[in-house]
C-alpha cells in the first residue's frame, strides 16, 4: 500500500500543472470565441476560475510531493 | 452512588442537548441567510442588473453568488484564528451578527432601475460579508459541539450540526414559497416586492439566536487550554506553517471535503436548478419536490453520524461519493425523460388542451413597444399540464402608431410544466437519492475533521479545508455546471448537452474518492484533547 501511495504521489504532482495548463488553454479558447458584447463577462469568469484553481493546484502538487516522500505512510 | 451517577449522566445529556440546540439554531439561521440569495438568483439578476443583459446578468449574479462562496476560506482564516485565540463562543457570536446584518441590508438595497450600477456593487459587498461570516461560523459550531460531546458519540452529536445546512435550505425554500404564494408572481417580483421579505425576516431570527448564544458557556477544552496557558500564539503559522499539520489539512481537503462539497451542492442546488431551468418544471412544484425530498432524507444525517461512531467515518463518506459518481448521469437522464413532452405524446388529453386568444399589452415604459401574448396549455391524461407562453414584440412608429416598424425575429417562449402526481413523486425519489448521498458524505464529516487536528489550532485547521471544499469546489457547482453546458452549445445543437455540467462534480468526486481510498485512515480518535 505504501508503494501505491508513493507512486500516486507522482500522479498528483503531474495532475496539478496539467489542470492549470488545461484551464489556461480553455480560457484562451473561450475568450477568443466570445462575441464583443459578452467578452468582458467571459474574461471575468475565466480570471475568477484561474485565480481560484491555481492555488488549489499548487496545494495538490504539495500533497503529491508529500505523498511521494512517504509522509502519508 | 448509582443514583448520583445516573443523575450526572442525565445532566450531561441535558447540557449537550442545550449545546446542540443553541449552536444549531444559529448555524441554521446562517445557512438560511446564505441560501435565500441563491434561491432568488433569477429575481436578483433582474433587479440588480440592466434589464437587457439576459444571460450575462444571470452569470453575473451567479458570480456574485459564487463570490459569496469563494470568500468563505478567507472567513475561515480570519475567524478561525480568532476562535483559536479568544475562544469559540465569542467568535461565532460575531459571525452570526455580521451574517444577519448583511442579509438584512441586501433586502434594503434599491434596484438597478433606481440607483444604477451602485446596486450590484452594494450587493456584491454585502454578499462578500455573508461569505466571510459563514466561513467563520461552521468551524466554530462544529468544534464547539464536538468539544462538548462524549468520546464515542462524537459522530452522532455533531451530525445534528450537519442537519442545519439542509434545514436552512428547507427554511429558505419554505419562506419563499409561502410569501410568493400569498403575494402572487407580479407583486413578489416587483422592485420592492415580496422577494425582499425573506431578507428582512433574517434580522428577527438572528436577534433570537444571538440571545440564545449569549447564554452559552465556552467550550470545556478551550477553557482548559486557556487555564493552562497553552493557547496557540499564532494559529495560522501553527496550522499551515508546520508540515505535520499542513499535510493533514491537504489530506482532509483532497481526500474528503473536496468530494463531499461537490456531492452536497449537486444534490441540493444543481438538482433544483436543473429541474427548474432545464426540465422547465413550474417554480412552485420544483421547490415542493426539493422540500419533500429534503424532509424525507434529513434524518439520514443523524443515522450516518451515529453509524460513523460504530464503523468509522471513512467508508460511509467514500461509499456516498462513489454512488454519486456512478449514478448522477442516469439520475439526471431520468429527470429529462420524466419532463419530456416527446415521451408523452400518446398521453395528450385533447378535451382539456386549450389555447388562448392573442392578448395585446403595451410596455409600461415604452408606449411604442407592443407585446402579443398567446398561451397554449397542453393537458395530459396523467394530470400533467405543460404551459407554453409565446410573446412576439412589435415596435411601432412613434409618430404613426398604426405603423409597425419591426417585429422580433424569434418569439420568446416561456415553458412551465406541472407534472402529474406520479411523475412528481418519481422526481422526489430521484432528488431523495441524491440527498441520501449528501447525508453519507456530510453526516460524519464534522467529527472526521475535528479528530484530525489538535485542540489549540482546531478551529483554524478544520475551517480552511472545509470552506475550500464546500465554498470553492461545492459552491461553484451551479456556476461551472451552467458554464460547461454553455460550451456545448453551437449552431447545430442550440440547447447543448444538458448533462455536460455533471462532468465537473463527477470528476472532482472521482479524484477525491481515489485519494480518500488510498490515504485516509478509518481509525476514530477517541481523545481529541490534544
Amino acid at each position: 500500500m505504501n508503494t501505491i501511495k508513493k507512486l500516486l504521489g507522482y500522479v498528483w504532482m503531474l495532475m496539478a500543472p496539467s489542470i492549470i495548463l488545461f484551464l489556461i488553454y480553455e480560457a484562451y479558447d473561450k475568450i477568443s470565441k466570445a462575441t464583443a458584447a459578452l467578452q468582458s463577462n467571459v474574461i471575468l469568469q475565466w480570471v475568477i476560475i484561474l485565480l481560484i484553481f491555481t492555488p488549489i493546484c499548487v496545494g495538490l502538487f504539495i500533497f503529491g510531493t508529500y505523498a511521494s516522500k512517504g509522509e502519508y505512510d | 452512588m448509582q443514583t448520583n451517577k445516573s443523575m450526572r449522566q442525565e445532566t450531561k445529556q441535558t447540557n449537550i442537548a442545550f449545546v446542540i440546540g443553541a449552536s444549531s439554531v444559529g448555524t441554521l439561521i446562517e445557512w438560511y441567510d446564505f441560501y435565500i440569495f441563491g434561491m432568488l438568483a433569477t429575481i436578483i439578476s433582474k433587479q440588480f442588473f440592466p434589464a437587457d443583459a439576459g444571460t450575462a446578468a444571470l452569470l453575473s449574479t451567479l458570480a456574485i453568488f459564487a463570490a459569496g462562496f469563494i470568500v468563505r476560506p478567507f472567513g475561515a482564516l480570519v475567524f478561525g484564528r480568532l476562535g483559536d485565540l479568544i475562544g469559540r463562543k465569542h467568535t461565532f457570536l460575531l459571525t452570526l451578527i455580521i451574517m444577519g446584518g448583511s442579509t438584512f441590508a441586501i433586502g434594503l438595497v434599491p434596484g438597478y432601475a433606481s440607483i444604477g450600477w451602485a446596486a450590484p456593487i452594494l450587493v456584491l459587498i454585502l454578499r462578500l460579508l455573508q461569505g466571510l461570516a459563514l466561513g467563520g461560523e461552521y468551524g466554530g459550531a462544529a468544534t464547539y459541539v464536538a468539544e462538548h460531546a462524549p468520546a464515542g458519540q462524537r459522530g452522532f452529536w455533531t451530525s445534528w450540526i450537519q442537519t442545519t445546512a439542509t434545514l436552512g435550505l428547507f427554511l429558505a425554500l419554505g419562506v419563499i414559497i409561502l410569501i410568493r404564494t400569498n403575494e402572487g408572481v407580479e407583486k413578489f417580483s416587483a422592485e420592492w416586492g415580496g422577494w425582499r421579505y425573506p431578507f428582512w425576516i433574517s434580522i428577527l431570527l438572528v436577534g433570537i439566536s444571538v440571545l440564545i448564544r449569549m447564554r452559552m458557556s465556552e467550550s470545556p477544552m478551550f477553557t482548559k487550554l486557556k487555564t493552562e496557558g497553552k493557547i496557540a500564539t499564532n494559529p495560522l503559522k501553527e496550522s499551515f506553517g508546520q508540515k505535520a499539520n499542513f499535510k493533514m489539512v491537504l489530506l482532509a481537503l483532497f481526500g474528503a471535503v473536496m468530494g463531499q462539497g461537490v456531492v452536497w451542492y449537486t444534490g441540493q442546488f444543481y438538482a433544483q436548478s436543473f429541474i427548474e431551468n432545464v426540465c422547465k418544471i413550474d417554480f412552485i412544484q420544483s421547490r415542493n419536490i426539493m422540500l419533500v425530498a429534503i424532509l424525507m432524507a434529513t434524518p439520514c444525517f443523524v443515522l450516518f453520524g451515529w453509524l460513523s461512531d460504530k464503523i468509522g467515518r471513512k467508508w460511509i463518506m467514500l461509499i456516498g461519493m462513489l454512488a454519486a459518481v456512478l449514478t448522477y448521469r442516469p439520475i439526471y437522464q431520468q429527470f429529462l425523460s420524466i419532463s419530456s413532452a416527446q415521451s408523452r405524446l400518446d398521453k395528450i388529453d385533447l378535451t382539456k388542451t386549450v389555447s388562448s386568444s392573442v392578448k395585446e399589452r403595451t410596455d409600461s415604459k415604452d408606449a411604442t413597444k407592443i407585446y402579443l401574448i398567446q398561451s397554449f396549455d397542453t393537458a395530459y391524461t396523467d394530470g400533467a399540464v405543460f404551459k407554453y407562453t409565446k410573446t412576439d414584440t412589435l415596435k411601432l412608429d412613434a409618430s404613426h402608431p398604426s405603423l409597425i416598424v419591426s417585429k422580433s425575429a424569434k418569439p420568446n417562449v416561456v415553458i412551465e410544466k406541472t407534472l402529474g402526481s406520479s411523475d412528481a413523486w418519481s422526481m422526489i425519489w430521484l432528488v431523495f437519492i441524491q440527498i441520501v448521498y449528501v447525508t453519507m458524505v456530510y453526516g460524519p464529516i464534522a467529527a472526521f475533521l475535528v479528530e484530525l487536528f489538535p485542540t489549540k489550532i482546531r478551529y483554524t485547521s478544520m475551517s480552511l479545508p472545509y470552506h475550500i471544499g464546500n465554498g470553492v469546489f461545492g459552491g461553484l457547482v451551479p456556476f461551472l455546471g451552467t458554464l460547461i453546458v454553455e460550451f456545448t452549445k453551437d449552431s447545430a445543437h442550440p440547447s447543448g448537452d444538458s448533462l455536460a455540467g455533471l462532468w465537473y462534480p463527477i470528476g472532482v468526486a472521482s479524484v477525491s474518492f481515489i485519494i480518500g481510498l488510498i490515504y485516509l485512515s478509518n481509525k476514530i480518535d477517541k481523545n481529541i484533547m490534544d
